[in-house]
C-alpha cells in the first residue's frame, strides 16, 4: 500500500518550506512520522499527496546551550532528548515527559516537534516545554520567526500557524539557573489510548530562603489547548512550599482548570481528584531539585 | 516509482518502490523477507521492529525511502549461517516461542537492548520490551532468555533449558524439550499465511456494512468494475452454492444480498479482486450502496424482551439452556443464609498477533485450494465447498504456522471470500486484514451478566446455588449455544451443591457475534462465583480459602450436573498448595489482610483467591474424535499426520513427544504433519482443551499400532514373541540382533504390509444436558492467589505477585505448559485490568490495538509461581488432561477479590476501572 504519492526529504529549512509552499496538493510534514501516518491509514486525516520529511534537516537536529538559552530542534527525537546530557540539567521535565512515551521503537523516531505540531492538549511533550516557558520557532519562506510555545494551539489538533507554509523548526527556553527546577507526571489507564487523562509540568526557582520565588505550572487536557495555570502560578510565587500554600494552590488550580468527562478515559471527578495527587508530585519533586 | 538503494542484512539492494510505501512491505513483499511480520499497522504492538542503523524501528510505519542509504537489520540477518544468535538460541530454550507471530520483533528489539547494554536489569528489560506485544502472554520467558543470552554473550555461559520440579515420568513425555517449529520461528524463516505468494496473485478485499442493523436496498457496482485492474465484484447473487455458513447453525451470510438484512456493522455486502490491495480498497470506494436503517438491539436482556428488535425473523433467542439438580426450593429452605448479587463481564477481544489472511488459488481439478491459519481446517473446506456448490474433495485447506488464535479462528473469516473470487476469476487470490478489519470480523467473547444466588448453612456448607444468565452472542450463532452452555454449567464453581437451579439466555443482538474465546463461558462463569464466593466467606467470617475447601469437588462428588468425579479431581491439591507457596511469600501472615506499602502510606497491598474448573474437550454429547495416520519412512523416520492446528500452544512438539515416547524413537525422527484436509485425517477442531488430550490419544495409539504391526512383522520372521522384542533410542533390539527403523520398514514392505496405519481415537461418550450420563469425560481444575497493590488515591491497580496451581493430570510438554500456564496468567490479568472491547450503538469503539490494549510486559507481576498438579485421567495421554484454558479462568475474580482486600472496594464487573475505584475508595472514606 502506499500512503501518499510523493515524498520529499529536504536537506534545509529554506527547501523544507519551499516543498511546502509549492506542493500541488494535501501536504504533511512528519519527522518520526508515528501520528501523521497511522492517522492517514486510519482514515482519521484526510488522505495526503505530498509528505515532506523534515527529518534529515541537520539544523532541527541540534541540541545547544546559546549564552542564556537552550535551543532544541524540532526533529529531535524522544530518545535523543532522554539521553542528552544538557537536556538532563537543563530541561529535567522534558526529560521525564519524554521518556514515558511509547517504546524505544517509537522514541527512536518520534520527535519533540511531532509532539508539539499535533497539538494535543495533553502531549506530555508539550506540556513539559510549557513549564519552560518556550518559544518555538517558526519558518516560512518568508523567514524565520520566534513565538511562545503557548500561542500556536488553537484547539485540539489546530494551530495558529499556516501549516501549509510554514513549519516549527525548533524551540528555545531559558537554561537553568541556580535553585531552579522542573518535573513531569502524569496518570494514565490502563484501558484505551496511551494519553494522559491528566498530566502536569513544573518548574520552579527558590528563593536563598527555599521558598518559591518563581513557578510555572502546565497540565493537561485541561481545556482544549495546552494549559498554562497563571492563576495557580501567582498564588504560589513567593510563598513556602508547605500543606497551607499546598492546599490553597489546590483549590485555584481546581478552579481554573477546565476539565471534562471524556467517554471511555475519564471523569471530570476524577480528573479533578488527580490534580492534587500531581501538583504535589511535580511541585515537590522540581522544589527537590532546585535545592541540589 | 522511485529508485531505493539501501543495505538489508548487510546486503546492498536497490530496487523501484512507491513514494508511500513503508518498510515493512517492501521488506516483505518486495524482498521475500517476511520474517519482519505486519501486526497492527498503528505502531502499537512492535512486532514489525527490524534495526536501522542499529536502532529499532517499526518498519510498518517508516517510510521506505527513509531508509535510503542505511543499514537494515531484519530478523533474517541475525544467525550467523547456521549458527543462531544467542538471542535465537536463549528464545527456543527458554520456551519464549509460542505462536512465535511476535517472536522476530521480541528478538530485534533485545538485539538492539544487548548491543547498548550487555547486561540488561529485569527493569532496562521492562523498559525496552514494554511496547513489543505478545499475545501468547512469553514475557516472562523472554525475560529469562534474554539474561540467558547476555550471560552467553558476556561471560560465555551455556544456555540451557530451564528446570521445573514436575519434569519427568517416561523417556520422552514429562522432558523439556523445543518445540520443533521454534528455530524457524526464531530466524523468520516460518511461513505464515500472508509469507506466501503466488504469481499472478490477486488481491481480494470486502465492503463491509458500517451500520449495525438495516436492509440492503440498493447494490451497484458498476463504477468499481469498470476501475482498471479490477478482475471481479462479487456479491450475494453471484454464490454459486450455500449463501450462509456457520459451525453449528448456518446463519451468517458470507454476503447480505440485496432485500436482505444486515445484522451488524461488519457484515459483507460485496467482495472484489483487483491487481493490488490500493486498487481493491478503491474498487470498494466505488460501490454505491442504501440500507434502510432498521431499529437496533444491543442488549442481552433488552433482546428478550416481547418488544425487541427482531435480529433473526425467529427470534432473538438463540438458546435457554436450563440445569437443574435436586429441589432448588427445599435447598434454600436447608440454607441458613443466602447471598445474591450480579455480575457483569464485557466482550473481549482475542488480539491475536496474525491477522487473519486466506489465500485461496484455483486447482486442475476444477476445485480450490486454501492456504489459511485456522482453528478448525476441516470446517473450513466443508464451509468453502458448500459456498462454491463444490464436493468436498474438491477443496483442499492446508494450514501453514497460524500466529495465535485462543479460539477466534475457529469461524469463517476470508475463507469463503477468497475462493469464490478465486473461481470466478481463475487466479490465486489473496484476502488479508489488516487489524481494524480483524478487530470488526471475527467473533468475540460474549459480555455477560450473571446473577448468582447462593444458600449455606452458617458453618459455610453450601445447600444451595441458583444461577441466571444473560449471554450476548451478537448477530450470529457461531458457537454461542456451546459457550452459554459452558457458562451455564460451570456458574455454580467447582463446588458440591446437592440442589441447583440454572436458565442462561444466549441471546441475538446486533453486536459483533460471539464466539470462541479461551475459557469458552465458563470464563464468564467463574468470575461470578468466585467474586460471590469471597463475600460469603467475609460474612460468614470464614477464610475464603477454607470455605472453598470445604465445598471443593473431589473424588466421589457429583457435581451440578448429576456427574459422578470418579477420578482425577485434584482441585484439594491446588487449593492446598497454592495457599501454603502463598503464605511462604506472606511468612505465614494472613495474605487477605490489608497491608501498607514501605514508604507509601497511599499504598495497600493484599492477596484475592479464587478457584475454577474446565472441562476437557467438547462434551455434552457432542462426538469427540480424532484420526491420525502415521507412516514409517524409508529413511527410518516416522511421520504423524493430523488435521489439528499448531496456534502456538506446542501441539505439535506434544505429537512428537508421544509418538517417540510410545516408538522408542528420538524425537528427531518423528515429523508431525498438521492441518491439510487432503493429506492429514481431521483432528477435529482446535478448541475446548482437548487437542493434547484427543489428537494426542489418536498419536498415541496410531503409533501403538505401527508399533504393534512391526512387532508381527519381526516376531513372525525372527520367530520370536513381541515381549521379546525391544524398542529403545530408535534402535529395535530383537534378541542378540539389532535392526534400525528403516530396516524393519523395508522389511515389512518387502512383505506388502502397511506402513502407513490410520487409528481413530473416539473419546468416552458425553451426553447432552437434561439427558442421563456424564456430560464431560475430564475436568482440569486451579487455584490462583494473586497480590495486588492499589493506590488509594489514583485508583490505580497492578497484579504483584501470583502463585498458581494447576491440575493437569500430567505435564506432557513442561517447557510449553510453563509458557502456556503463564500466559494464560497474563491474559487473566488482561482481563482484570487493561482490555475491554466497546461496542456503542452497535458501532465499535475499541476498533484498534491502540483502543483495545492487551498486557505488555510492564504488566507481568514481579513473581510468578507456577505449580502444576498431576492427578491423571485414566483414559487422557499419560494421565493428561486440558490446560490451554484453565489458567485465564481464575484470575479476574483472584484480582477483584484482592482489590476488596486492599481497599475495601467490591466489584462486579471487570475490567477494573480504576476512575470508579478511586471514587469509591473516597466515597468510603468519608
Amino acid at each position: 500500500m502506499s500512503l501518499f504519492q510523493e515524498y520529499m526529504q529536504p536537506d534545509t529549512i529554506e527547501e523544507a518550506v519551499e516543498n511546502l509552499k509549492d506542493a500541488p496538493g494535501s501536504v504533511a510534514v512528519i519527522a518520526g512520522g508515528t501520528d501523521l501516518l497511522l492517522d492517514i491509514r486510519q482514515g482519521r486525516h484526510q488522505a495526503v499527496d505530498r509528505v515532506v520529511d523534515i527529518s534529515g534537516i541537520s539544523e532541527m537536529q541540534e541540541v545547544a546551550l546559546e549564552e542564556n538559552f537552550v535551543y532544541l530542534g524540532a526533529s529531535v527525537t524522544h530518545k535523543q532528548i532522554i539521553s542528552n546530557s544538557l537536556l538532563a540539567e537543563h530541561a529535567q521535565c522534558v526529560v521525564e515527559g519524554c521518556g514515558l512515551i511509547g517504546g524505544p521503537q517509537v522514541r527512536n523516531v518520534a520527535t519533540i516537534g511531532g509532539n508539539v505540531s499535533h497539538a494535543l492538549p495533553a502531549g506530555d511533550g508539550t506540556i513539559s516545554l510549557l513549564a519552560l516557558d518556550t518559544e518555538v520557532r517558526i519558518a516560512s519562506t518568508d523567514g524565520v520567526r520566534w513565538r511562545p510555545l503557548i500561542e500556536i494551539f488553537a484547539g485540539p489538533g489546530k494551530v495558529t500557524f499556516d501549516r501549509k507554509n510554514e513549519l516549527i523548526v525548533g524551540f528555545r527556553f531559558p537554561a537553568r539557573g541556580p535553585r531552579e527546577g522542573s518535573a513531569f507526571d502524569r496518570v494514565m489507564r490502563p484501558q484505551g489510548v496511551a494519553i494522559a487523562i491528566l498530566n502536569m509540568a513544573g518548574w520552579v526557582k527558590l528563593d536563598e530562603k527555599g521558598d518559591i520565588e518563581d513557578v510555572r505550572l502546565a497540565c493537561g487536557p485541561a481545556g482544549p489547548k495546552p494549559f498554562r495555570a497563571r492563576k495557580t502560578e501567582e498564588f504560589i510565587k513567593g510563598k513556602s512550599w508547605d500543606e497551607a500554600s499546598y492546599q490553597e494552590a489546590c483549590r485555584i488550580l481546581a478552579d481554573e482548570v477546565s476539565l471534562r468527562t471524556s467517554a471511555h478515559r475519564a471523569t471530570k471527578e476524577y480528573r479533578h481528584k488527580l490534580l492534587p495527587v500531581l501538583l504535589q508530585k511535580v511541585l515537590d519533586s522540581a522544589v527537590e531539585r532546585a535545592k541540589l | 516509482m522511485k529508485s531505493l538503494t539501501f543495505w538489508v542484512n548487510d546486503k546492498k539492494q536497490t530496487l523501484e518502490v512507491e513514494a508511500g510505501e513503508m518498510l515493512a512491505d517492501v521488506l516483505r513483499y518486495r524482498l521475500g523477507l517476511t520474517g519482519t511480520k505486519i501486526s497492527c499497522g498503528e505502531s502499537e504492538c512492535g512486532v514489525c521492529t527490524v534495526l536501522v542503523e542499529g536502532e529499532p524501528v517499526l518498519s510498518c510505519n517508516y517510510p521506505a525511502l527513509k531508509a535510503a542509504g542505511k543499514h537494515v537489520t531484519t530478523i533474517e540477518g541475525l544467525a550467523q549461517g547456521e549458527k543462531l544468535h544467542p538471542l535465537q538460541e536463549a528464545f527456543i530454550k527458554n520456551g519464549a516461542v509460542q505462536c512465535g507471530f511476535c517472536t522476530p520483533g521480541q528478538i530485534i528489539t533485545a538485539a538492539a537492548l544487548l548491543s547498548s547494554k550487555a547486561d540488561p536489569t529485569d527493569q532496562d528489560i521492562e523498559y525496552a520490551l514494554n511496547d513489543t506485544l505478545c499475545r501468547c502472554g512469553t514475557y516472562p520467558a523472554i525475560v529469562n532468555a534474554i539474561h540467558a543470552a547476555s550471560d552467553k554473550i558476556n561471560h560465555n555461559k551455556p544456555i540451557e533449558f530451564p528446570t521445573y520440579d514436575f519434569v519427568g515420568g517416561l523417556e520422552v513425555v514429562g522432558q523439556v524439550v523445543a518445540r520443533p517449529e521454534a528455530r524457524q520461528k526464531v530466524t523468520g524463516a516460518a511461513v505464515y499465511t500472508d509469507d506466501i505468494t503466488f504469481p499472478d496473485m490477486l488481491f481480494g478485499a470486502t465492503l463491509r456494512a458500517g451500520i449495525p442493523h438495516g436492509r440492503l436496498i440498493k447494490l451497484d457496482c458498476s463504477k468499481a468494475k469498470k476501475l482498471p485492474g479490477i478482475r471481479a465484484v462479487f456479491t450475494a447473487a453471484d454464490i454459486p452454492g450455500r449463501v450462509n455458513h456457520g459451525l453449528i447453525i448456518q446463519d451468517w451470510p458470507a454476503l447480505v444480498g440485496v432485500g436482505e438484512k444486515v445484522r451488524y456493522v461488519g457484515d459483507a455486502v460485496a467482495i472484489v479482486a483487483a491487481d493490488t490491495p490500493e486498487i481493491a480498497q478503491k474498487a470498494l470506494a466505488l460501490i454505491d450502496v442504501e440500507y434502510e436503517p432498521l431499529p437496533v438491539v444491543t442488549d442481552p436482556v433488552e433482546a428478550k424482551a416481547e418488544d425487541a428488535p427482531l435480529v433473526h425473523e425467529e427470534g432473538n433467542l438463540l438458546k435457554h439452556i436450563k440445569v437443574n439438580r435436586g429441589d432448588i426450593t427445599l435447598g434454600f429452605e436447608q440454607a441458613e443464609i443466602i447471598f445474591e448479587d450480579t455480575y457483569y463481564t464485557p466482550a473481549y477481544e482475542h488480539a491475536f498477533m496474525e491477522p487473519e489472511c486466506s489465500i485461496a488459488r484455483p486447482v486442475d481439478n476444477g476445485g480450490v485450494e486454501i492456504y489459511v491459519g485456522s482453528q478448525i481446517a476441516y470446517a473450513d473446506r466443508d464451509q468453502v465447498a458448500a459456498a462454491l456448490g463444490l464436493p468436498q474433495e474438491k477443496v483442499r485447506v492446508r494450514g501453514p504456522l497460524v500466529g495465535g488464535g485462543f479460539g477466534g479462528k475457529e469461524d469463517i473469516a476470508g475463507q469463503i471470500h477468497a475462493a469464490l473470487l478465486a473461481q470466478a476469476t481463475g487466479k490465486p487470490v489473496k484476502v488479508l486484514y489488516d487489524r481494524q478489519e480483524s478487530m470488526l470480523v471475527h467473533p468475540k467473547r460474549h459480555a455477560t451478566q450473571i446473577r448468582v444466588k447462593l444458600g449455606l448453612k452458617r458453618d459455610g456448607t453450601l445447600t444451595a446455588a441458583q444461577t441466571e444468565l444473560y449471554g450476548d452472542t451478537g448477530a450470529y450463532a457461531s458457537l454461542g449455544a456451546k459457550v452459554m452452555g459452558r457458562a451455564t454449567t460451570h456458574s455454580t464453581g467447582p463446588y458440591i451443591v446437592p440442589n441447583v437451579k440454572i436458565d442462561c439466555y444466549a441471546m441475538y443482538t446486533n453486536n459483533p457475534p460471539s464466539g470462541a474465546f479461551r475459557g469458552f463461558g465458563a470464563f464468564q462463569a467463574a468470575f461470578a462465583i468466585e467474586c460471590l464466593m469471597d463475600k460469603v466467606a467475609e460474612e460468614l467470617k470464614l477464610d475464603p480459602v477454607e470455605l472453598r475447601r470445604m465445598n471443593a469437588l473431589r473424588k466421589g462428588s457429583i457435581t451440578n450436573t448429576g456427574q459422578h468425579l470418579t477420578e482425577s479431581v485434584g482441585l484439594l491439591e491446588c487449593i492446598n498448595q497454592t495457599q501454603a507457596e502463598m503464605l511462604k511469600f506472606t511468612g505465614g501472615e494472613d495474605p487477605f489482610l490489608s497491608r501498607e506499602v514501605n514508604g507509601e502510606p497511599g499504598k495497600r497491598r493484599s492477596w484475592g483467591f479464587a478457584v475454577t474448573f474446565k472441562n476437557t474437550g467438547l462434551g455434552e454429547g457432542a462426538p469427540d474424535n480424532a484420526t491420525a495416520e502415521i507412516e514409517l519412512l524409508k529413511d527410518g523416520s516416522v511421520e504423524i499426520r493430523i488435521s489439528s492446528a499448531e496456534i502456538g500452544q506446542g501441539l505439535v512438539t506434544v505429537l512428537q513427544m508421544i509418538t517417540a515416547q510410545e516408538l522408542g524413537l528420538p524425537l528427531d525422527k518423528v515429523n508431525v504433519y498438521l492441518s491439510d484436509t487432503d493429506l492429514t485425517p481431521d483432528g477435529g477442531p482446535t478448541t475446548g482443551s482437548r487437542q493434547t488430550y484427543i489428537s494426542g490419544n489418536a498419536a498415541r495409539y496410531a503409533a501403538g499400532t505401527l508399533k504393534n504391526a512391526m512387532l508381527d512383522t519381526l516376531a513372525e520372521k525372527l520367530n520370536l514373541s513381541p515381549e521379546e522384542i525391544g524398542f529403545k533410542d530408535g534402535v529395535i533390539q530383537a534378541n542378540d540382533q539389532k535392526l534400525s527403523f528403516a530396516e524393519v520398514g523395508e522389511l515389512m514392505r518387502a512383505e506388502g504390509r502397511k506402513t502407513r496405519l490410520k487409528y481413530e481415537y473416539v473419546s468416552p461418550k458425553t451426553t447432552p444436558l437434561g439427558e442421563k450420563g456424564d456430560k464431560h469425560f475430564a475436568y482440569s481444575f486451579a487455584a490462583q492467589a494473586i497480590e495486588v497493590e492499589v493506590d488509594l488515591v489514583t485508583g490505580e491497580v497492578r497484579a504483584v505477585r501470583a502463585v498458581g496451581a494447576t491440575d493437569v493430570g500430567k505435564a506432557i510438554n513442561p517447557l510449553g505448559l510453563q509458557g502456556q500456564v503463564e500466559g494464560g496468567l497474563i491474559m487473566g490479568i488482561g482481563h482484570a485490568l487493561t482490555e475491554e472491547f466497546i461496542v456503542e450503538n452497535g458501532e465499535i469503539f475499541t476498533d484498534s490495538l491502540s483502543r483495545y490494549r492487551m498486557p505488555s510486559i510492564k504488566h507481568v507481576p514481579e513473581d510468578i509461581k507456577v505449580i502444576i498438579v498431576e492427578d491423571p485421567t485414566a483414559e487422557g495421554p499419560y494421565g493428561g488432561k486440558g490446560v490451554g484454558e484453565i489458567s485465564t479462568m481464575p484470575v479476574p475474580p483472584a484480582i477483584v477479590n484482592a482489590v476488596y482486600n486492599a481497599c475495601g472496594i467490591r466489584l462486579n464487573r471487570i475490567p477494573i476501572d480504576q476512575d470508579w475505584l478511586a471514587l469509591e475508595i473516597e466515597k468510603a472514606a468519608r
